[in-house]
């Protein structure tokens, strides 16, 4: 390869990590927003794609992306309202709803979204930071989605959160130890219900910057597992909102490879490439899970941990 | 008697009220319910040619359920069949390219034991990650699912490519000895005596042998399995890999028996829907048989919705997905008081016709 299509290659990789951790940073901090009070929402996956086809939906239909970042917010925490009010019911368990939810948001979205597949919708701008470079390619992947810095200051905010304001302790030990928050007089369910709304609307940011900035367009296919992968990358992150950002960059530039390499003509093995984000996280989990234990730092009332 | 009458009525009303509805979802966009209900039957059981659509999908995902079934009796949610689906379609596709097999019914055994082996080995890297690392078998089989799609894109658009596929790239087709006909001439084929077998000898086998008696004691009571020293690890991987060949081996079925080669129609979701054929049957295989055909039957009637009421494919989704959150969520009236819920609604209800009757005389 020449020193052009090295250059080529990192800048499509940097601006695709960029493009492609933004989803992953937002569904991310939702889901730890939401195992924080001890609740894991395997749905996140049907929100984002449930807020990405309402994104694209309400952005088309009124004419403004940032109407359309609303109304996922909204499907999403609708969705996910639905996920901690069945929860919430004896007897019913968060794992097998999670996976109930996921289907539900991704027949609802298919359903409602038939009509979307053609149109073109607005887009959400793009903030030029690349202006500095005058190679185009460098240019081109610091074209950085405007949801980007809305998330890195909310991944801050949750961070103080948590560690400075009565809510977030109050919210952290419904998580660590529902009996303690009882004891105080605090409702589990109804700290949790709002965390798991909350988380929802957080994960549909994620989704309106797929539909709304990359890929940038409604179709079937637009989320495969992300929503998923984000469980996992909260568990290695270990439930910090600021590890989140790192852990999102990291899985965005996984998820670039294969694409940056076909931009640069390399067409071999682009399936194989687009399961590196899959295998890293099956690598990160076997790397960080110790059978038996309860991962670092995990809140203490999550069912995803060992009895 | 109470118990079993709970375990199928709850699931019964949670069906009927998905339904229901579903019904309402339709209304709402302007589409008369009643015409949809009619279609949905007529699609699924209405005639003789329904009932072949029907019953050759129900055929992979009473298998596809299984995988969900057997692990989740040993306390593993398992959700990852689609994976094991597509690698055991591809295997049974791959083995006449890697060696020579003999023709017939041989052939076809063999091809379809590979590929029952290729799903067995998916499922039971799932249970081995969360026996031996601590992994969450949850989200680990999902993600080898598209690790599994990947590879078989890969593999299917590049080395295993039959160079003759244009426009939808495929392995090269099995040799005409080699597929699986029509029971009896029909369309329905014979994976669907082999789901149906299965069903029952593996339901059978938990109720009734050794192995499978560990097996639920070990889902029941991981604590009591320790004490009684059965080796759990062991068995819940024996229950992985059973589950992961039951979903490999649709896959390869319906390779033999509906698209002849491994392409990329095999993947439509039945590992997904087989999830929700096991909840429903609450993992119990010989209750997979008649879900899955309830299902199937819904399948089958998704295109006659779409073509006569303009319905989006993804109508039968929805369906699906009401009718998940809703089997999920009747088991919170597992607990319910019955007889005292119908004195309570009949005790307003008893004298009040009585009243009304002389409410009536005075007024």
């Amino acid at each position: 390869m020449t020193a052009d299509q090295w250059i080529a290659l990192v800048a499509a990789l940097l601006g695709g990590a960029l493009r492609v951790g933004v989803p992953f940073l937002f569904v991310s901090l939702g889901e730890c927003l939401t195992e924080k009070s001890g609740r894991i929402n395997l749905g996140l996956e049907g929100v984002l794609v449930l807020s990405a086809m309402a994104a694209f939906g309400g952005a088309y239909l009124s004419g403004s992306a940032w109407i359309g970042v609303l109304v996922a917010a909204l499907a999403g925490a609708a969705l996910a309202s639905l996920h901690a009010a069945l929860c919430s019911l004896p007897r019913v368990n968060d794992v097998a709803t999670g996976i109930a939810l996921m289907l539900l948001g991704m027949g609802l979205a298919f359903f409602l979204g038939k009509p979307l597949i053609q149109p073109q919708a607005p887009q959400i701008p793009a903030l030029p930071l690349g202006q500095w470079s005058d190679i185009p390619a460098v240019r081109a992947a610091l074209q950085i989605n405007a949801l980007l810095p809305i998330g890195l200051v909310l991944a801050l905010l949750l961070w103080w959160g948590f560690a400075r304001t009565r809510m977030g302790l109050v919210l952290r030990m419904a998580g660590d130890s529902a009996n303690a928050a009882r004891a105080l007089g605090y409702s589990v369910k109804r700290i949790r219900l709002w965390s798991t709304m909350a988380g929802g609307a957080i994960a549909g940011l994620g989704g309106a910057s797929l539909t709304l900035f990359y890929p940038g367009s409604w179709n079937e296919g637009i989320s495969s597992g992300q929503g998923l992968i984000a469980v996992a990358l909260v568990i290695f992150a270990r439930w910090s909102p600021l590890r989140c950002i790192g852990a999102a960059a990291l899985f965005g530039g996984a998820g670039a490879i294969g694409p940056a390499l076909q931009s640069i003509g390399i067409g071999w093995g682009y399936h194989l490439f687009n399961t590196l984000p899959y295998v890293l996280t099956l690598l990160i989990l076997v790397l960080t899970c110790r059978p038996g234990t309860a991962a670092a730092g995990s809140p203490g009332e999550l069912t995803s941990n060992p009895q | 008697m109470r118990q079993t009458l709970i375990d199928i009525g709850l699931p019964v009303l949670a069906v009927l009220a998905a339904l229901l509805l579903f019904g309402g979802f339709v209304a709402a966009g302007g589409i008369n319910p009643l015409e949809m209900w009619a279609l949905l039957f007529k699609g699924a059981f209405g005639d003789w040619f329904s009932w072949q659509n029907t019953l050759q999908r129900a055929a992979p995902l009473m298998l596809t359920a299984l995988c969900v079934a057997l692990p989740a009796r040993a306390g593993l949610v398992v959700i990852g069949g689609e994976g094991a689906l597509v690698l055991g379609g591809l295997a049974c596709a791959a083995l006449p390219l890697a060696m020579p097999l003999p023709a017939g019914m041989a052939g076809l055994v063999m091809a379809c034991m590979a590929g029952a082996l290729a799903g067995a080995a998916w499922i039971a890297l799932a249970g081995a990650l969360r026996e031996y690392r601590g992994i969450n078998e949850t989200i680990s089989s999902l993600l080898l699912a598209y690790v599994a799609i990947g590879l078989f894109k890969h593999l299917v658009e590049g080395p295993l490519r039959d160079p003759g596929s244009l426009n939808k790239p495929s392995t090269p087709a099995l040799a005409e000895s080699m597929r699986m006909g029509g029971i009896a001439g029909s369309d329905v084929h014979w994976g669907l005596a082999v789901g149906v077998a299965l069903c029952v000898l593996l339901g059978l086998a938990l109720r009734s042998t050794t192995p499978g008696f560990s097996i639920r004691v070990v889902g029941g009571n991981p604590r009591a399995a320790q004490l009684v020293g059965l080796p759990a690890s062991r068995l819940v991987l024996l229950a992985c890999a059973l589950g992961g060949a039951c979903a490999g081996l649709a896959g390869a079925i319906e390779v033999a028996a509906v698209h002849t080669s491994a392409n990329a129609s095999l993947i439509v979701g039945y590992g997904y829907a087989g999830i929700l054929v096991s909840f429903i049957a609450r993992h119990n295989p010989l209750a997979v048989i008649p879900v899955a055909i309830l299902f199937g039957g819904f399948g089958a009637a998704g295109s006659l919705l779409q073509r006569r009421l303009g319905l989006p494919d993804a109508s039968v989704l929805v369906l699906q997905g009401i009718a998940f959150v809703l089997i999920l969520a009747s088991e919170a009236l597992r607990d319910t008081n019955w007889r005292a819920f119908w004195h309570r609604l009949a005790a307003p209800a008893g004298p009040s016709p009585a009243q009304l009757a002389a409410g009536d005389k005075v007024t």
